[in-house]
Order: structure tokens, then sequence, then C-alpha cells
């Protein structure tokens, strides 16, 4: 028998590199139920924490009696502000500059917001106890709606800040204010205004909702009283944030805490911020002597960790009656909840909501937000999306919508003809972002062709016809929707967290057999890293994938690193992987050019190891390398093969879109056929399509979500409405409407391999495809903009409010 | 999400079941296929001391068909009524409105009985059983008595059942052959009870509806039977100005809750639009 040599493209496909449909590594212990998630955690002697939490929204608390519970047996303990006074954890800071309650100090500004933690020897008896803590509430007047918060009468929410007149991002106007920022330009937009043939203005309401992952948010704490040391296991998504916030409070040095996010059942910007569960659950731990968990319930997580959008935003856009953009004015009322504690870089309070000129070439632009205290849950996280990018996107893109309906222009006609063109990259937004690369006009010329788009609008107008002439009691709707998204935060010359840049890390190593460890500043919540950072280190350094382990969450041996959400960990911590694997690359290069007898400019890169230009068969791969590097360096070179990258991007990408979403909405029920998605997406490399495609399917499915009737509502009295999944809308298989995606590339040319980031693109532009084909469906009545979500009962509203019963 | 402290009983037998029911007194409560009592159970709205798991009872299970009436045992899962080759053909509304419950994982543990004594009118069985005319045979320590659906329902989670007594079975009477039936059913997901449901059986000869029963799920505080509704199609070929008129007269029955499948306008406004669906639908199937 011969052996031949492997194939070029054999050598390659053993790599499983970058552009690899490479099959999910991970998916092995998840689909085998072998995961390991925190509450899979259990320790000798461990205790169980339970919140007794309020049952209004606004109320002075006069009396918390905990002596029932505390007769409970297996009830250890029952913190309540007045304990965490004691050791200075009454309140925490927020990552945005705000200060929150941990406990309830004098009363409650949030339905469910936590009064008392019952710590007891298991989790049942925790329960038992907090149902029989006694508090007496003395109710107060409720503010749910952000437009009334700033009302000269309104009722005093934060009486912690009475007098404070400045906040983190400066002048407060008004009791309930928390703040204003402003960008752009207001002279020149007003001119812009004045001098324009059309204008418009739109309220576009973006309801509040809730990212809900599967898993909900829980942690162990274990202090060790000999060592001095705490031990936190958590759904983390940024760990060694966690690891720092825990330091700076606790006053623990920051080597003697060990913070741990083992595997993490979705996170979508849920799992970001410090909650009061985790301090809690620190505190009783050093009180009790004893490890403590604390798990959330699907009810408390609704209600209490986080919530997403509730942004009000009032869009004016001018244009020419040819139909050129010529200026956009956007004011926001932002109803951040009780507490401000959104989940933003800390300097910018809105988030990169300044992204709202969209993919579109507007020469001027002003945007004001001001943010507001409601008696609602705390949080503004973003829910699968950059930084209130989703907000903005909405905005931009229902603006769009309107305005074309006024000029009498095709919807995707008039987004053609604004356009910021490819050859204007990079190109600088008239709100202060620099756009490294794009293609929007061929992506969009894409998904018309792909679709028939002329086709569809025929069948429209025939479908009309007939609607009228009572063939059919269902109307057609076209959305289209057009994104440009900002992620990978972010560059340290404008973003950090408290304080903390917000670079991104990874650290390889290279065993002598050529298997390797990278350990990553990131962590998974079910994206797929551990599949796709190996892919990209096979490529760049010619291991195969199979043979390198990526391992993240563990702040002692990962590298310092700012975590995972707005799709930052391709764009920045996938940047660190390439950086370096170029670094072990050179030393390799050195190794072999010392081994071959040549120098090491006589060198070139094959695949999966060097040889010599001119010379193919002298050759060294990169596992003959490794052995080498430890074993028999050239003299003078010290031994061994790893090397650590901390990356500084010098700009965010920007990832686009084009979707189009067709569907008919039966007038008499209000329910809305998803007839067809076609999803095009440009992420710039793309490192596995698979894993793209099921990230698209899964944003999209949010995005459906969120559009369709996803919610988190208040009634007037400040109680949750459907905060339970019996109302809170997650689709199932059945609902889903079936995806269809597409490409384009173009590379992000600042980033390393070229790869911008997308996980959050789908729901960011998925939202305004829906929302814009209900309401396309209905313009054709006389509708300008129906609110989100448009679940059932809301488009038969529209329906008759258009006399679509008659 | 975590209930309070109970007790936990599994008896063998109906004697057994119905004396630790008196025995017990109110703090007892029968368990079947648990899902609909333990989520109010882990909400702590409801937290009886005893439970009293009925699933060991062998005689309360099986489907048995006679001359003219078809028995199912209160255990009966609602994965068995859909799976069930005897009620396909003599009874389909029943497999029909079934799979409109919830989900799989649901329909393999809840049971007929539960459903149809629980007495939410979100359930969507006891609508069925009114337009069936079933009674429901009910068994306590002191003696047996039936009562039908129709006189069962007396407001949300209140029935004619005793503190004492337990559902033991259905007596359906099987509808002639060549009926139409259908369960229309507006749900905002799987998973989800209705906005608006109504189910209707008919019977058509001559091209004209012969009789008719129609009941709605979840627009009133119990299931409710539109018997003026029913009386506005019969005799009729099921015209637009007889589809109306039920519709109308259907809506005048209803008394929903606002919530968050839509404000009571809505879901009057689309119980009728179910209404129209399900005689459409029934007549269609009908022969004769
Ligand atoms: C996610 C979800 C979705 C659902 N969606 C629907 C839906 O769309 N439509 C629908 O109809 N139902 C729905 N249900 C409820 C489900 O059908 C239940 O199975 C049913 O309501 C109760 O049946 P059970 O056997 O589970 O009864 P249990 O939950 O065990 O009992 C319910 C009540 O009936 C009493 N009871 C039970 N059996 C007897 C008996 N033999 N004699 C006397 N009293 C008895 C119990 O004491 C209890 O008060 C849903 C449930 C879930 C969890």
């Amino acid at each position: 028998m011969t052996t031949t040599a492997p194939t070029r493209e054999q050598r390659e496909a053993k790599l499983e590199g970058m552009g690899c449909k490479r099959k999910r590594v991970e998916d092995v212990r998840f689909t085998q139920g072998k995961g390991t998630y925190v509450d899979d955690i259990k320790m000798p002697g461990m205790l169980y924490g339970d919140f007794v939490r309020s049952q209004h929204g606004h109320a002075r608390i006069k009396k918390i009696d905990a002596s029932k519970a505390l007769k409970v047996p297996g009830v250890v303990a029952v913190l309540t502000a007045k304990d965490l006074k004691g050791v200075n954890l009454a309140w925490m800071p927020t990552l945005a500059g705000d200060v929150q309650m941990v406990l309830a100090d004098g009363k409650v500004l949030f339905q469910n917001q936590e009064i008392a933690f019952v710590v007891a020897n298991d989790r049942y008896a925790a329960a038992d106890g907090a149902e029989l803590v006694e508090v007496e509430y003395e109710a107060l007047p409720v503010i749910v709606d952000p437009f009334k918060s700033m009302a000269p009468g309104a009722t005093v929410l934060r009486e912690d800040l009475i007098g404070k007149n400045t906040g983190a991002h400066g002048p407060r106007k008004h009791h309930n204010h928390i703040f204003e920022w402003v960008m752009g330009d207001k002279d020149l937009t007003d001119a812009a205004f004045n001098k324009a043939d059309v204008t418009i203005k739109e309220l576009f309401s973006y309801h509040r909702t809730h990212p809900s992952p599967l898993e909900t948010c829980q942690c162990v704490a274990s202090f060790d009283k000999i060592k001095s040391e705490l031990t936190l296991w958590g759904t983390f998504q940024a760990p060694h944030v966690i690891r720092t916030v825990a330091s700076l409070l606790s006053k623990i040095p920051e080597h003697k805490i060990h913070v741990i996010a083992p595997d993490i059942g979705g996170g979508f910007g849920n799992k970001v911020g410090a909650y009061p569960g985790y301090i809690c659950a620190i505190v009783a731990s050093i009180v009790t002597g004893k490890p403590v968990k604390w798990v959330e319930d699907r009810i408390e997580n609704l209600t209490s960790t986080s919530f997403a959008r509730d942004y009000h935003m009032t869009c004016e856009m001018a244009a020419t009656k040819e139909g050129k953009v010529t200026g956009l004015r956007v004011h926001v009322l932002a109803d951040h909840g009780a507490f401000d504690a959104c989940a933003d870089p800390s300097k910018w309070p809105a988030g990169f909501f300044n992204i709202v000129t969209g993919s579109y070439d507007f020469p001027v632009a002003h945007v004001a937000v001001d943010g507001v205290y409601t008696n609602k849950a705390p949080g503004g996280v973003a829910y699968r999306c950059s930084f209130r990018v989703t907000e903005a996107a909405y905005c931009i893109e229902r603006g769009m919508d309107v305005m074309a309906k006024k000029l009498g222009l095709d919807p995707a006609e008039f987004r053609l003809r604004n356009f910021i063109k490819r050859e204007q990259f990079p190109y600088q937004s008239a709100l202060g972002w620099e756009y490294d690369s794009g293609d929007y006009d061929t992506a969009m010329r894409k998904v018309m062709d792909a679709v028939d788009y002329a086709g569809l609008r025929a069948e429209q107008a025939a479908q009309r016809e007939a609607f009228k002439r009572g063939e059919t009691r269902a109307i057609m709707g076209i959305g289209v929707s057009f994104f440009t998204e900002i992620v990978g935060a972010g560059p340290s010359k404008n973003c950090d967290i408290l304080g903390v840049a917000m670079f991104d890390s990874c650290e390889i190593r290279i065993h002598p057999t050529g298997a390797a460890i990278a350990r990553m500043g990131t962590k998974s919540q079910g994206q797929g890293h551990e599949t796709t950072y190996a892919q990209i280190i096979a490529t760049e350094i010619g291991i195969p994938a199979a043979d390198i382990m990526v391992e993240e969450g563990n702040t002692d041996t990962a590298p310092y690193g700012l975590g995972t959400y707005g799709s930052r960990s391709t764009p920045v911590a996938g940047a660190a992987i390439a950086m370096a694997a170029r670094k072990i690359k050179a030393k390799a290069q050195m190794i072999a050019a010392y081994k071959l007898e040549v120098h090491e400019g006589d060198l070139e890169w094959d695949i999966d190891g060097f040889r010599v230009k001119g010379l193919p068969e002298k050759t060294m791969s990169m596992k003959d390398i490794s052995w080498a590097a430890y074993n028999s360096p050239p003299p003078n070179m010290e031994p061994g093969l790893e090397a650590v990258s901390y990356y500084d991007p010098p700009n965010m990408t920007y990832p686009f879109g084009a979707y189009i979403c067709v569907m008919d909405i039966d007038v008499d029920t209000g329910v809305a056929n998803i007839r067809r998605f076609y999803a095009l997406d440009d992420c710039g490399t793309r490192i596995n399509p698979m894993i793209i495609e099921g990230q698209v399917h899964g944003g999209l499915t949010e995005a459906f979500a969120i559009a369709m009737g996803q919610e988190i509502r208040y009634d007037e009295f400040g109680n949750v409405v459907g905060g339970s999944f019996m109302d809170f809308f997650v689709p199932t298989a059945v609902e889903t409407p079936k995806w269809e995606t597409d490409f384009t590339v173009t590379p992000s040319p600042h980033h390393p391999i070229g790869a911008k980031g997308v996980g959050e693109s789908p729901n960011v532009g998925g939202v305004p495809a829906f929302s814009n084909a209900v309401n396309d469906a209905f313009s054709f009545f006389g509708s300008t903009h129906i609110q989100m979500p448009h679940d059932h009962w809301r488009n038969w509203e529209a329906a008759k409010k258009f006399g679509l019963h008659a | 999400m975590i209930p309070a402290p109970f007790t936990y009983h599994r008896p063998k037998s109906l004697a057994e079941a119905t004396g630790l029911l008196v025995d017990l007194k109110d703090e007892a409560r029968v368990v079947a296929g648990g899902q609909s009592l333990i989520p109010i159970m882990k909400l702590r709205l409801a937290a009886p001391d005893h439970l009293i798991d009925l699933a060991a009872i062998a005689e309360l299970k099986g489907i048995a068909r006679g001359a003219t009436s078809i028995t199912i045992g209160a255990m009966t899962t609602q994965a068995e009524l859909i799976n069930s080759s005897v009620l396909a053909e003599s009874v389909p509304i029943l497999r029909e409105t079934a799979l409109q419950i919830a989900d799989p994982q649901v329909r393999y543990q809840g049971t007929l009985g539960g459903n149809v004594a629980n007495g939410d009118p979100g359930n969507d069985m006891p609508a069925i059983m009114m337009c069936l005319d079933a009674s429901y045979r009910l068994v306590g320590r002191a003696g047996a008595r039936t009562v039908k659906a129709r006189d069962f329902y007396l407001g949300t989670y209140v029935t004619a059942l005793n503190a004492g007594e337990i559902l033991t079975a259905i007596d359906i009477p099987v509808p002639p052959a060549g009926h139409g039936f259908a369960y229309a059913k507006l749900k905002r997901k799987i998973g989800d009870y209705a906005t608006a449901a109504a189910g209707v059986v008919l019977t058509v000869s001559g091209g004209k509806i012969q009789t008719c029963a129609i009941a709605l799920s979840n627009l009133a505080d119990t299931a409710v039977a539109a018997d003026a509704a029913a009386k506005a199609v019969i005799g009729t070929a099921l015209d637009r100005t007889a589809l109306s008129a039920a519709a109308q007269a259907a809506r005048g029955v209803m008394a929903p809750a606002a919530d968050a499948r839509g404000t009571v306008e809505y879901r009057t406004d689309v119980g009728g639009t179910m209404v129209k669906r399900a005689l459409q639908a029934a007549f269609a199937r009908a022969k004769g």
C-alpha cells in the first residue's frame, strides 16, 4: 500500500478553519444535558437565598417583621437593608453612574423590588420563610408613564437625590430627571428643516420588553474565612467586570476574588449587570460562613433583573421633494425605571443611539435624549443589540417609511436614493461616527431581486382591490428594513465601563505536541465561542481546530476582558486571537528558519506550516515547530510557544443588512401570517457560516416576538401585567416564521481578519422589518404609524380605526 | 415558584380516595395530571395540606363505546383522547379540541377529568361537553350522582362538585353519523388559553341545518352555551344573514375579561367571528 501525501485541499479541510461550517463542539455536552450551569453547582453545607419582594410599585416601608420567618425550620437568617448598612452595602453603584438599593431602604420604587433576603438550609424553607416575612407598606402615588415623570407636581421618586441638581451625566432638569444627552449640530439642523420641501414628525414608541434567557440570573457565593477569599460562580456575561466591582464594593482584594462563569443558558444582555441577588448571596456567605446559592425564578427574572427598550422617540425628518434626505432631528424620552442601571459604556448614557442616521447620507442631524425615573424595574440592557442600537434602527427605519409615503415614493426606492455610497467609506456620519465599510446598494438590490419586490408590490395592489371588493378579509403588508449596526465596543478613547477600558484579550498556549489552549476575556452564553475561536486560530497558525481547546469564564486563568455583549466578541476578542496567533507565528517562523537552515525571509506560510520559497518540499509543520519550540529551540531563544494579546480596537465595526418581510393580516382577528422573511446580512468575513445562520435565525425569532407581541406592561397602579410566560410572548417553533438567509461580504478594513460581528444584527434589523410590514399594510387605508407590539388585538383595533370592518 | 408544604397520598381505589377526601376535609385536594393545579400551587394561590393523586386508580381510566353513548374515564389523558380511534370515528370533535389544548407535554399529563372539573373558563373541554350534552359521574362516600355539563359550571372555579366528591367518568351521547363539528380557537401561541373559542356540533338534512349546539370557551366566567345563536341557524342553509345573526346572538352571552389577550370589545367581537368560523367549518363537514 502506498501512502500519498495529503493534498492542499485535504490539509485545509483538516484545519476546519475560517469559512468552515464546523459543527459546534459545545453541543456535544449541551444536547446530552451534560452542561454545567450555575444551578448544577452543589457544595457541602450550601444554603439557599430567596427574596421577599414588593407588592407595590411605590410605597414607604413602615415595618419589616421577620420573626415568623425565623421560626420556620431550616431558616437561618433574614437580611434587610438594616443589616446591609452595617457593611455599607444597602445601596450599590450602577454601571450608569447612579446608585441602586440592594434591599429596600425606607421605601420601594417598583413592584417586585427586593425587600429582604431569606437564607435557609434548602430552597423550600427559604420560600416558606419569604412567605412569612411581614412587610407593612404605606402606598405612595405611582408614575408608570414616562411622559408624566417630569410634570410640575410629579411625586418625588428618588428621595436620596433631593437637592442633587447634577447627575453622572450633567445637569438634572427635574427631580425625576436623570440626564439629558445631546449630539449633533442644532443650528445647522434647524436650518435644514427651515429650507426643507417636505418634513415629517412622528412619535415612535419602542415598548418595554425583556431579554428572557432560558436560564435566569443566578449565583453561588462562597466565602472562605480562613483564607479571606471569595469564590463567586454566576451567570455573568462579563466575569472580570464582576470581579472588579465585587472587589471595589466588598473591599476584598481583587486577587482574593475568584469569579467563575460556567455554562450559561443565554444572556442577551440580561447577565451584564450586577444585581441585588449577587450582593445578598455574598453578604450571606460572609455572615454565615457557608456557600449561598441564589436562583431567580421566571417571574422574578421578567420583573426585576433588567428590562430592555422603553424608548419614546419623536422623529423629525427633512427632505427635498425629489426624495433626498436633508436633515434628521430626534428627541427621545427614555424610561429608565427606578434606578439608572443601564448597561452602557459609562460615557454613553443613551448608548450609541447616535447611530440613528442609519444607512443614509444625512448632511446634518441633531439628537437629544432625556432619561427619566419611573416606578418600574431598573435595567435598560442591550437585548441582543449593541447599546440602544435597535431603538435607533427602529426610529430611522420607521421614519424612512413614513417619509417615503409622504413623498409618494416606494420605501425601497427611497432608501436606494439615500444610501451612503460604497465610495463614501470610511464615512463620517453627521452624529460623529466613522463607518468603516459598506456596500448598501448591492445588498438592497440583491434582496429585492431575490423576493421579486416589484412582483410583490403588484400582488399587493391586486390583493387590495380584492379586499375592497369583499373577496378576502386579509390585507397584505411588505416591510423593508435596511440597518447599519455599530458593534465591537470599543476603542479606549471613547469606551469604558466604570473606568475600565473596553479592550479584550486572548492568551494562546501551544503544547509540545502541537495541540493548544486559548483563554479569553469574553464569555459565551451559547454563541459558540469554543467552536469559532478555534477556527480563527486554525486558519492563522495551521493547528486543526479540533486540537484547540477554548476556555472562558474563570477569572483566575483567563486574561482580563470585558466580556460578551454588544456583538463585541468577534470584533474585539476575535481580533485579540488573531494578534496573539500572529505573535506565535512570528516565533514559529524563527524556529522553522533555524531548523530548515534558511533566513526567516526565505520562508513562506503554507496552510499548516512554513516552506522554503522555491523549494516546496522543504517544509516544517506547526506540529513539528511546536515540539522544537519546547525541546530544541534555537540558541538564545526562550523555550515555549505562547502569546497574550490585549486588543484595543481602533474603531467600531459596522455590520449591515437588508431584510424584507411579507405578511397577511386577517382584519377580523388581527392575526398576522408571516408569509415570507428574507434576511441578507453582511458581517464582513464569515468565520462559521452555519453558526452565523443560527445566530440570524435566533435573532429574527426574538425580533418577531418583540415586534408582534412581547411586552412588559405596567398598569396605572404600577402592577406588572404579563410578567410570566403565560403572557410574555416567547414564540414556539409553531409560531416562528420560516427564515430565508443570504449574505454579502464587505470586510472591516481595520479588523485583523475583517470580521464585524453578527449576533445582534437580526434583532436590530428584524424589528423594523416586521413593524414596517404591519404599518405598510395599514398605510394604504390612511394610517401613518401604529405603535408596537403588533399583537392580534392591536391589529384588530387598527383595522377598526381605519374602517376595515365595515 | 415553590409550593407550600403538603402531604402526598396515592390511593389505589376510588373508595380509598373518597374516604381520604372526607377524612382529611377541606385541606385535601385531588390531583389528576397536575397541569392546572401544580402551577397555581407554585404561585401559592392554592396551598392544600394534602394532595390525593388519582393516578393509581385503575377504574378511572379507559374509553368505552356503548350502543348510544361513550364513557370516558376521568383519568384519560388528553393525549389518549387524540390517539383513540374509537373517538376519532364517533366523536371527532374531541380529537380536534384536544389537539388545540396546550402542547404535547401538557397533553401527556393533563386529563379530561381534570380539564372539565377544574372550572376555569379557559379550559377547552367544558364547552365541547356542553355541545355534546355530556354528563359527569360524581362519586362521594355517600354515593354517586350525575350532573349534566350544562348544569355543572356555576362560576370561575365554582362547580356543582361537592366537597368530598370525585368526578369519575364522562358520558357522551354519540352524535349521529354524518354530523358536522368544529372547534374554532383563537390564541396567541401554542400553550396559550383561548382569546376566544367556539365549539359547534350540528346535523344537516336537505342542505339545511337540522340541529345545532354552540358553546364558548373563555368568553365569560364559565364556559357558556350559546343557545340563541344555535337557534338562529337551525332551518337555514347558513347564509350570510344566519351567520351574522348567530354571531350577534352569541355575543349577547359573552362577558369576557379584559386581559393581555385584548380588550372586552375585541374579545367579544372576535368571539362572534369564532362562532361564524366554527359554524362554517361544521356545516362544510356535515353530510346530508
Ligand atoms: C402551559 C399550559 C397550557 C395549557 N393550555 C390549555 C389550553 O389551551 N386549554 C385547556 O383546556 N387547558 C390548558 N391547560 C390546562 C391543562 O389542560 C390541564 O391538564 C387541565 O386544565 C387540568 O387537567 P389535569 O389533569 O392536569 O388536572 P389537575 O391540574 O390535576 O387538576 C385541576 C383541578 O381539577 C381537580 N380535579 C382533577 N381531576 C379531578 C377529578 N377526577 N375529580 C374532581 N376533581 C378533579 C383538581 O383538584 C384541581 O382543582 C394548560 C396547562 C398548561 C400547563
